[in-house]
């Protein structure tokens, strides 16, 4: 019976069309927000994945995610290095610094000082220019889209002046950078300059890089420097999901884009099972005369089950194949998050599997109890 | 014709149907005896609301009686299990509705093969056999035509093909001409006088239209819930 059922689920193009349609919406929504807050989580940890080079990152105990910054003593530094089964450690300072631009405006920039002698953490793609330039005196590199948001519709020209915290900053290269969850531009500068850039304070330190000898697991390596220091060590995968678990938790934004999600959910859910109850209803006398034949409750569960089973498989390609196309549409424009992990799919289809079963339960009810006899009543 | 002698294809003994209870109790049957004989087309008449619809639904094995005796082509249907009166109904009873219900979906001839699907016919072969069932009945040019496309009478011929191409042995159909003029109407009542008895098939009608009075071989008169004449009585039948 399966080609009937299909046969009277496509058989009023219109209807068919409308209970798709309220399933692609609902599965188009869902898909796209959680892309979008998947995208803005991982622009939280853009720095950390940037950053490359170093497999531990050491810090402050108290600190909670990657910009909340709480500076060491240098000391930490050479505490670090000590602990038995660490390779190398380098210092990062990372912070916030003001740029003023020729015409007297200031914008706010994120600062990134890498060691002066090893360059760890540099970035791994220069547009122009190479990490070896930092060395010249005053040099800085900054991200493409920095220049852009910095000099909006301006060539890049290399050599191009700015200030900061009064010092002068010279751009000497032009690199690729994930965009931040601040949407500040990121400077690259040597640790040295850095603390020059960054207003004064007494430890200047933000982060200590390390990495582990050949021999020693990355993770063991992280729970010595714990144990030896009292500072907190994990590796970059560690440190990212702590950013990330810090937003998740301590902001809003799960909460903001977990309304929407549910209100697509909502909202699916009920054009498509009013739109399918309505299909049931139209067609009850139909179903009613199918059982009257001899079709069992069974059959018929069967039937609503693959018509659902059917709207569920294609609203759901064509949510989020639209949202797909959404996410590879606007993939250039820097300012959006969009991330579509295997995970949003998932959750996503499950979404829809539940948008199809709540909406042909009612219809499933309605069919169940269906005495036959209706085809009797003229 | 049938004969007195032989064994009735539907037997009812003080059949017995309410709905509801308490005050809102409806005795919708009370107390009908009735047979029906293989190869003759039973006529149930009467006024609206007299019973004629919940006994054909009864006799279909579509409603469970109160009380009574319902024996089908040899079987206690109302001491049946529902699965074995959906098996039941799917292998020995036709059905053709005042509505048609045929599914607007389907083409003439995959609506006439639904009985066989459900048998468990393969597609192929029940289209098959659904096209030479609608050739029987002059539909067969139309085999592939959409309900929406054919007139009324078109569509109850479609109906009555799909009641017959899993070759029942009982045929109930509830007001098969209320829906059609005189001229369709007769049409209908011919076919159903010709194709559907023969085989030694039963047939039994509701009807409320009095022109088709003269095709049935038994005319049952109800009212208020009882059998009050069958006309002619299995006596003159048999002198016949």
């Amino acid at each position: 019976m399966s080609w009937v059922a299909l046969r009277m689920l496509t058989g009023n193009r219109a209807k068919f069309m409308g209970i798709v349609l309220g399933v692609t919406f609902a599965a188009l929504l869902i898909a796209q927000q959680a892309s979008i807050f998947c995208g803005l989580m991982l622009m939280t940890t853009s720095q950390i994945r940037d950053i490359q080079g170093a497999q531990i990152w050491v810090m402050d105990p108290n600190v909670q995610f990657i910009d909340d910054i709480k500076p060491m003593s240098e000391v930490e530094l050479f505490r670090v290095r000590g602990v038995p089964g660490v390779e190398w450690a380098v210092r990062l300072y990372k912070g916030l610094s003001r740029a003023k631009l020729d015409d007297g405006t200031f914008q706010q920039v994120i600062l990134l000082g890498l060691d002066d002698a090893s360059m760890v953490g540099a970035p791994s793609e220069m547009i122009y220019g190479s990490i070896a330039d930092l060395r010249r005196p005053d040099a800085i590199i900054m991200d493409e889209n920095g220049y852009g948001q910095l000099w909006p519709g301006e060539k890049f020209q290399p050599g191009k002046v700015f200030e900061m915290n009064d010092r002068r900053a010279q751009i000497v290269g032009l690199c690729k950078a994930r965009p931040t969850f601040q949407t500040f531009p990121v400077v690259y500068t040597r640790y040295s300059q850095a603390t020059k850039f960054a207003p004064p304070e007494r430890k200047m330190m933000s982060f200590v890089l390390a990495n582990p000898q050949p021999n020693v697991p990355v993770e063991e390596a992280c729970r010595r420097i714990i144990d030896q220091t009292g500072l907190q060590a994990m590796t970059n995968e560690a440190f990212a999901w702590k950013t990330i678990n810090y937003y998740m938790l301590k902001t809003g934004i799960p909460i903001n884009f977990g309304i929407t999600v549910f209100l697509g959910f909502l909202v699916g859910t009920a054009i498509a099972g009013q739109t399918f109850y309505l299909f049931t209803i139209e067609n009850l006398k139909q179903f009613g005369a199918l059982k009257a034949m001899g079709a069992g409750n069974l059959k018929l569960l069967g039937m609503i089950m693959l018509q659902a089973a059917v709207v569920a498989f294609i609203g759901y390609g064509l949510g989020v194949g639209a949202a797909a196309f959404f996410g590879h549409m606007t993939g250039g424009t820097s300012q959006l998050a969009y991330f579509m992990p295997w995970e949003v799919l998932w959750g996503t289809g499950v979404a829809v599997v539940l948008i199809s079963i709540l909406s042909s339960l009612l219809c499933i009810r309605r069919v169940m109890v269906l005495e036959p006899a209706i085809v009797f009543q003229g | 014709m049938a004969t007195v002698d032989k064994q009735p294809a539907i037997r009812c003994r003080n059949l017995v149907k309410e709905y509801g209870s308490g005050n809102s109790l409806v005795r919708a049957l009370r107390g009908v005896d009735l047979d029906v004989y293989a190869g003759e087309l039973t006529l149930m008449v009467g006024p609206s609301g007299c019973g004629k619809t919940t006994l054909l639904s009864v006799v279909a094995g579509i409603l469970e009686p109160t009380s009574g005796e319902v024996d089908v082509l040899g079987t206690d249907i109302a001491r049946m299990a529902q699965w074995r009166k959906v098996k039941f109904r799917r292998d020995n009873i036709g059905f053709v509705f005042q509505q048609y219900n045929l599914l607007p979906a389907l083409t003439a001839a995959e609506n006439v093969s639904v009985p066989l699907i459900l048998a468990g016919v393969p597609k192929r072969k029940a289209v098959e056999a659904a096209i030479k069932m609608l050739n029987q009945m002059d539909m067969g040019s139309r085999a592939h035509a959409l309900p929406s496309k054919l007139s009324g009478g078109q569509q109850q011929r479609v109906a009555i093909a799909r009641a017959l191409v899993h070759h029942p042995q009982l045929l109930v159909c509830d007001e098969p001409t209320s829906a059609l003029d005189a001229k369709t109407g007769h049409t209908i009542m011919e076919i159903l006088r010709n194709v559907a008895v023969e085989g030694d098939r039963a047939v039994i009608i509701v009807t409320h239209d009095s022109r088709v009075l003269e095709f049935g071989d038994r005319i049952a008169r109800m009212e208020d819930g009882h059998i009050v004449s069958v006309s002619p009585e299995a006596a003159t039948i048999a002198a016949h």
